[in-house]
């Protein structure tokens, strides 16, 4: 190995500075603070609106809580969890994106299927007539 | 992805500048438990979607959930992140006795946390709402109950691993545990929020 190579050690050493840089950038007090903050206040608006019953229609009420629910969740993951494209090259996303495209057919599945099976059901059928059932 | 040095002497030898794979794959394989986690909060999510609304003629959300209650439980559990990011901070830094600190800080709003939903779950069962009562009040206690159990053991983890940072510091094994449970924490805070939103908001709501 001529001199101007990099040896082993130097290698390894990069490498190690490398992804030790990478650990310590893996949030400050100011991304955690603003993580906070907006926790705060993404938890504080839906507990506002249904406890001071601030909105008339459900629909809307439901939405509010779904979608700022949706909100907090992203802004956990990007400043507590530290969720990035780049992390684990990549892999950390990869999972959780199966994850969600799993748990939306699980959960849109199980919800769609039991709609109609309960809608489906003869509403007039008593438990007596569901024993007598061929 | 990487730039490859090669030379013409006699050994011919490669390089790869940046690394083809992560070096240090804990974070990897813990964040795939996590998503395994994920699976089963979904499973039980889906389980309470489908059936929570299937009282027995006994008595329904709005008659049982106080949200002042929840909102501080909420309030507990955020705190003990934030609480938990400091924790990690200071462990950057190499202070011991402030990482020993502020996780302690975190134990106790966890327990905190654990305390105002076992009083909830007795005053829910002293009611008369137990599990048994109807498929609303099963799918209730099994959803948040395996919540309350995953921040219970966090908690037992929590202490043991401040028992082994005060004993041997914050070398690199105890940095990675410190990074895990920081990640299943957060995890369950995240677990937190579909909790209180599909839960007890929506359920007042009806």
């Amino acid at each position: 190995m001529s001199s101007n190579a990099p040896s082993h050690e130097d290698v390894h050493d990069a490498h190690h500075a490398h992804s030790h840089g990478h650990e310590a950038s893996h949030g400050s007090l100011k991304s955690y603070v603003i993580g906070f903050v907006l926790s705060v206040i993404l938890t504080a608006i839906p507990f506002w609106l249904v406890m001071g019953e601030v909105i008339e229609s459900k629909a809307a009420l439901v939405a509010a809580i779904m979608i700022l629910g949706a909100i907090q969740i992203v802004v956990h993951m990007v400043y507590f969890l530290h969720m990035n494209t780049k992390s684990e090259g990549g892999w950390t996303m990869m999972a959780l994106i199966f994850t969600i495209v799993i748990v939306a057919i699980a959960l849109a599945g199980s919800l769609w299927v039991m709609y109609h099976l309960n809608t489906n059901m003869m509403p007039q059928m008593s438990p007596e007539m569901m024993r007598n059932l061929p | 992805m990487s730039e490859i040095n090669t030379q013409t002497s006699e050994k011919v030898e490669f390089y790869l500048k940046d690394d083809h794979h992560p070096e240090n794959s804990t974070n990897l394989g813990f964040w795939l438990y996590l998503m395994s986690d994920c699976l089963i909060f979904a499973v039980l999510f889906a389980t309470y979607a489908v059936v929570g609304r299937n009282y027995a003629a006994g008595p329904s959300p709005a008659d049982l959930f106080d949200l002042k209650l929840v909102a501080i439980n909420t309030a507990m559990l955020l705190f003990s992140s934030i609480t938990y990011g400091f924790a990690m901070l200071q462990m950057e830094r190499g202070a011991k006795a402030e990482t020993l600190f502020w996780l302690g800080i975190t134990g106790l709003f966890g327990l905190a946390f654990l305390g105002l939903e076992l009083y909830e779950f007795y005053h829910l069962i002293h009611e008369g709402a137990t599990p048994q009562r109807s498929a609303f009040l099963s799918a209730f206690f099994t959803l948040v109950g395996t919540h309350g159990l995953h921040v219970t053991f966090g908690i037992i983890w929590l202490i043991t691993l401040m028992v082994q940072v005060s004993k041997r510091g914050l070398i690199p094994e105890n940095r990675r545990r410190l990074m895990c449970l920081s990640m299943f924490w957060h995890f369950l805070d995240v677990v937190w929020i579909g909790v209180f939103s599909v839960v007890y908001l929506m359920g007042v709501v009806g």
